[in-house]
């Protein structure tokens, strides 16, 4: 309907988009590029050259104020004083009874943080932040509109970035202010989610324009969602809504490395418990050793279902990911997928289902 | 991906498939647009031979990276022969829509449905 279109937000980049051929679709309430050229050409330019992503629809929430680190290692599943000063950390965040309420990474900015939200997450993330923050001394700050967010991805990113920047480039998971291409105060954030080397920028909105012409000059491939999302697949990383639920927690997620109980985040003692016992359901990758490509709710034979799943471009045959009970959750265990009534044959798998050593 | 093409010589379904008939046979397919909205097609399920196809019900699964979409047939009949080259090849369906990226060929069943299909000049006049 033309009257629900309207409603969608676009960001700051939507006529380079355009310009560049993209087709878009409404995506958690942005209109968003989802691919240009194609996916699978997209695909391959960030795995073997550099491509860039135009992922403002993400949020951020800053906070400030002089509990800021004590608040946001209450509502974080990670050791959130563990952040250097120029530092970033990936966390969940749960509701008490370990449910996961969406998957973050926190960067650690002068006196304050800036945590990124997925963009389904966002509205909902903020408002569990403010009712969480009575009693704290914090200021929680909706910054999703400060920012364009620019992830420049693949073997070749960081030195077309590089070029166009007044300074070094920080190192895996450490970020620094720069210049980038004639723009000041750039956020460079040594972070990603292809599984590839890259950094991802946060931008004032009035220079995103200017740096994206500069990143394809430069170079980069305009990437879209579509191949940010088989990308992330191959790599085994978490999708909120597909492979991470309030319904179920990080233990069951495989995301017990960011979960540290002893800090007593909400939700820290269900997800001790769970760690103790054992979870009833594993996150598990898996790889098609017969045709057909899974989808998003296939059933499991034997139990469990599909979260995530697509044809990979890099391996060339169907792959997911999905939970099953933990018991038959091994890798190099056989399963059968059923895709749209039709039984597949499949392997549970170990992560990352694509690596460039193999 | 060339540029948008629907030869004169096919009838089109309005659901984006076309037909080339000969004689009591028919070939059919997706056409440009279908394809081009779909994206790559990655996968190609196809139906067997002997199987009927009924008139405006789906008949086939074609998979992109991201979605999968029914084939509807555009007309009825049985079908007598698939394309077996879309097996290890389902990308000729983007490559060449309406020659080596054809589906199946069909013994039709009823000749008249044919006058329900739309002429190159209607499908296109229907796109916009």
């Amino acid at each position: 309907m033309a009257a629900g279109a309207q409603t969608l937000k676009r960001t700051p980049l939507y006529d380079r988009h355009v310009a560049a051929g993209a087709r878009l679709v409404p995506f958690a309430g942005w209109e968003m590029p989802v691919q240009y050229a194609g996916i699978r050409e997209e695909h391959v330019a960030v795995r073997t050259r550099a491509g860039v992503f135009d992922v403002s629809h993400m949020g951020e929430v800053e906070t400030t104020g002089r509990d800021a680190e004590r608040f946001l290692q209450r509502i974080l599943s990670n050791d959130v004083s563990k952040i250097a000063d120029d530092g970033a950390q990936y966390s969940v965040m749960c509701r008490e009874n370990g449910g996961v309420l969406d998957d973050l990474f926190t960067y650690r900015h002068g006196s304050g943080f800036l945590t990124v939200t997925n963009a389904s997450n966002h509205e909902r993330d903020l408002a569990w932040m403010r009712t969480q923050a009575r009693g704290y001394e914090v200021t929680v700050h909706d910054r999703l509109s400060d920012y364009v967010m620019l992830a420049v991805q693949g073997p070749d990113a960081r030195e077309i970035v590089a070029r166009l920047a007044d300074a070094e480039l920080p190192a895996r998971f450490r970020t620094a202010r720069m210049a980038v291409a004639g723009a000041p105060g750039v956020l460079v954030c040594g972070t990603g989610y292809t599984g590839e080397d890259g950094v991802e920028l946060l931008i004032a909105p009035g220079h995103a324009p200017a740096i994206w012409d500069a990143l394809l000059e430069a170079g980069a491939a305009p990437a879209g969602l579509g191949a940010r999302d088989t990308l992330r697949l191959e790599v085994c990383f978490h999708l909120y809504g597909n492979d991470l639920m309030e319904e179920r927690g990080p233990i069951e997620a495989g995301l017990g490395w960011c979960c540290k109980e002893d800090t007593d985040f909400i939700g820290s003692e269900a997800v001790r418990a769970t760690r103790e016992a054992g979870p009833q359901e594993t996150l598990v990758p898996f790889k098609m050793t017969g045709p057909g490509i899974p989808r998003q709710g296939n059933p499991i034979t034997g139990g469990g279902e599909v979260t995530s799943g697509t044809m990979s471009p890099c391996l060339g045959i169907g792959i997911g990911m999905g939970y099953v009970p933990s018991d038959n959750a091994e890798p190099g265990t056989p399963i059968e997928i059923d895709v749209r009534g039709k039984p597949r044959a499949a392997e549970i798998a170990t992560k990352p289902l694509y690596s460039k050593e193999r | 991906v060339a540029d948008a093409s629907y030869p004169d010589d096919l009838k089109y379904h309005a659901e984006h498939d076309w037909a080339r008939i000969d004689g009591d046979v028919a070939t059919f397919g997706i056409t440009w647009y279908a394809q081009d909205q779909l994206g790559e097609v990655v996968f190609v399920d196809p139906p067997e031979v002997g199987k009927t196809v009924t008139k405006d019900e789906p008949y086939a699964e074609i998979e992109s990276v991201k979605a999968v979409s029914d084939v509807v047939a555009p007309l009825s009949g049985e079908i007598v022969e698939v394309n077996e080259l879309l097996g290890d090849a389902p990308e000729k369906i983007n490559d060449d829509p309406y020659g080596d990226g054809w589906l199946v060929k069909v013994r039709l069943s009823d000749a008249s449905e044919v006058e329900e299909l739309l002429d190159r000049e209607a499908y296109e006049g229907s796109l916009t």
